[in-house]
């Protein structure tokens, strides 16, 4: 490193150098990392995208056996009132031989309302089943037609690719007939 | 990047520009009197089309960018507008929209030429590399572009793709929603992707330009797969191939424009015509034609990874690891190799078996501990994007000396069996996950795997050695009796 040959000690200056290009080069990757950081974070949700994070809705047409479907975040959210059979079909499965382990009982925190994300937790899609003629699959609950995932009256996945249940989002019940989501 | 002595013009312009900056000079070597081989045939047309291809789809995209709203309440209707009320608006919708699809033709031939003809091999691997590189941003470029019309297709495409991500585990959620900028996919994933669709081109222009410099460097491979030894096995790139370019570029741009003024539509999907509604979900969601394969090698796990899988593929690994050492073919004992690919057949069928349901909904054989520890989304998104990853790494998984599959009996029927399979898969990936189409694809999955991974190294060590020609030019005179002379 050093050209001056009256440089009498090479080790302890070989040292220096290393030293110092140690911290030059960890200022520059702080400096680089505090650079990027904001490129990064921009790409997330922005504010006024956090602000829409709740939807109220109003269940008191609803009949039984009906559903409706209401945007949370931009996403439907599934509301059925089940009827007795399904409720009772949801309750006698073995949760054991279940993929993704729930009793219906953490799935409905009030029986005869259903409320759930109405994406399909393999790729996204939305599941048929909502409506009167819609193809509601082998369980009877809702069935994904782009890869055939079979979710049952619970909302559980028990036939085709989707790894999970279909998720339930946090909601609240503010009176007997309207709900709060998220 | 001419040094040393240079040759001057007779324009006085061009000298007086060529002293300073010598790119006259330069344009001269590299593409009027480069050496290139002599024997190159048809299938070495479709670099230079993908190029034009490449220009095409810059200047269409440009101007049709001039046109269109990048918000998802004004991006149908933007896109209609172009084909209704903007001058020749159709055209340049038209010649952009089919102009992908045929830059993916191009594209997909030429890397099948580098397959077949061992373009890959030493001293090429980082020139193939590139190449691959440039397919992968092609493909994120071709997907963000296909969002922008905001339709049922664009919408539920992109919802899928950007689901790919939260198959990874822990951090997955949070990836999707940091990639689409919302909780779903809405205006600022639309923006953020027609910002990036008008970047990668010129990302991909960059690399073409390392590809075309690294070709420059080692020189164009040929049909023989033999390298050019004197001046009798090349000829100057210009007039011989700048023709001969030309040529096959008029008729592959014809196919083209066939397209663009007679069937506009019919590479795409009539669902797109519908705007994007986030409650409904089409039918049947399928990608564009030059992206099935892969949808097919994603869609064909039905199954995760379990103990018996695992076990399995820890016994092929093991049973195949002498493939990846330095011994030759000779030391490797087949017998061990096939011995212990029984038991490992007999646990992946067993691992497969355990997970596969019947129509009842029970399990095709019940066996203890089968559940899944990698769930199947998971392995359907690692083997898409290894499927590509193999290309990667091909230059290093084949270590048989001979290039051209010519020279090499045993790779061609394995290379040319691969574009049946890739066949298959395309029209696998167009079909609903059900039935019949589900186990062919994910027995063509298996070969397209295990050709890269198995086949190739195997080949490598086993496949006999055949004498090459001698040169280019002796292998081109060797075959006169084709030339048939009338008179």
């Amino acid at each position: 490193m050093s050209t001056s040959p009256e440089d009498t000690k090479p080790v302890q200056d070989e040292t220096k150098r290393d030293f110092l290009y140690l911290t030059a080069a960890s200022m520059g990757a702080v400096a680089a990392g505090s650079v990027v950081w904001p490129l990064v974070d921009q790409m997330n949700p922005s504010a006024d995208t956090l602000a829409l994070s709740t939807t109220e809705a109003d269940l008191s047409a609803v009949q039984e056996g009906q559903s409706i479907t209401v945007m949370w975040r931009g996403a439907p959210v599934f509301i059925r009132r089940r009827t007795v059979t399904e409720i009772e079909e949801a309750r006698a499965v073995d949760v054991s031989t279940l993929r993704d382990k729930e009793t219906d009982e953490q799935r409905a925190k009030r029986p005869e309302w259903l409320i759930m994300t109405g994406i399909c937790t393999h790729l996204g899609c939305v599941p048929l089943g909502q409506k009167q003629g819609d193809q509601k699959g082998e369980y009877g609950g809702w069935f994904c037609p782009c890869h055939g995932s079979h979710y049952d009256t619970a909302g559980r996945i028990r036939k085709g690719p989707a790894p999970k249940n279909l998720v339930i989002p946090p909601y609240e019940f503010l009176t007997e007939t309207t709900i709060k989501i998220g | 990047m001419a040094s040393g002595k240079r040759e001057q013009f007779e324009n006085p312009v061009v000298e007086w520009v060529d002293s300073r900056l010598p790119i006259f000079t330069m344009m001269q070597k590299e593409y009027g009197v480069f050496p290139t081989p002599k024997n190159f045939n048809y299938f070495w047309n479709f670099g230079a089309i993908a190029m034009f291809m490449l220009i095409t789809m810059i200047v269409s995209g440009i101007v049709l960018a001039m046109h269109y709203t990048a918000h998802s309440t004004l991006a149908f209707d933007s896109v209609e507008h172009i084909m209704r009320d903007v001058y020749y608006g159709w055209l340049l919708r038209y010649i952009h929209a089919n102009g992908a699809s045929f830059f993916f033709i191009a594209v997909y031939i030429h890397l099948y030429r580098g397959l077949y003809y061992g373009s890959y091999k030493k001293p090429r691997e980082l020139l193939w590399i590139l190449g691959v590189a440039i397919f992968l941003l092609m493909m994120a470029t071709a997907f963000m572009g296909y969002v922008l019309p905001w339709g049922q297709m664009s919408f539920w495409g992109a919802q899928v793709i950007t689901s790919f991500f939260s198959a990874i585990p822990g951090v997955g959620e949070s990836i999707v929603v940091w990639l689409r900028g919302g909780f779903s996919l809405d205006n600022p994933t639309l923006n953020r992707f027609f910002s990036l669709h008008y970047l990668l081109p010129f990302v991909i222009v960059g690399v073409v330009f390392l590809h075309i410099w690294a070709l420059h460097v080692t020189g164009s491979n040929n049909p023989e797969g033999v390298e050019p030894k004197t001046k009798k096995d090349t000829l100057p790139f210009h007039p011989y191939y700048t023709m001969k370019d030309t040529f096959g570029l008029m008729a592959f741009v014809t196919i083209y424009a066939v397209f663009v003024f007679f069937f506009p539509n019919s590479l795409g999907h009539a669902d797109n015509y519908i705007p994007a509604n986030p409650i409904v979900t089409p039918a049947h969601i399928v990608p564009e034609w030059y992206f099935l394969p892969f949808y097919a090698i994603l869609r064909a796990f039905t199954f995760g990874v379990n103990a018996y899988l695992l076990v399995g593929l820890g016994l092929a690994a093991v049973a195949f690891y002498p493939l990846f050492t330095k011994k030759k073919g000779s030391e490797i004992s087949l017998i061990l190799m096939a011995g212990i690919m029984v038991f490992s057949g007999a646990f992946l069928l067993a691992g497969y078996f355990s997970q596969l349901e019947l129509d009842s909904g029970a399990k095709a054989l019940v066996l203890p501990y089968s559940d899944a520890f990698v769930d199947a989304k998971l392995c359907g998104v690692l083997a898409m994007f290894g499927s590509i990853a193999l290309l990667f790494v091909l230059p290093f998984l084949d270590t048989h000396p001979v290039r051209s599959a010519r020279y090499r009996p045993w790779f061609k029927i394995g290379v040319l069996l691969l574009v049946v399979d890739v066949a298959i898969l395309t029209v696998c990936g167009a079909k609903p996950a059900e039935g019949f189409w589900v186990p062919l694809s994910q027995v063509s999955m298996l070969y397209y795997m295990g050709f890269f991974v198995v086949g190739i190294p195997f080949l490598s060590k086993f496949e006999p050695i055949r004498d090459l020609p001698k040169s280019i030019h002796q292998s081109v005179l060797a075959k006169p009796q084709k030339i048939v002379v009338k008179g």
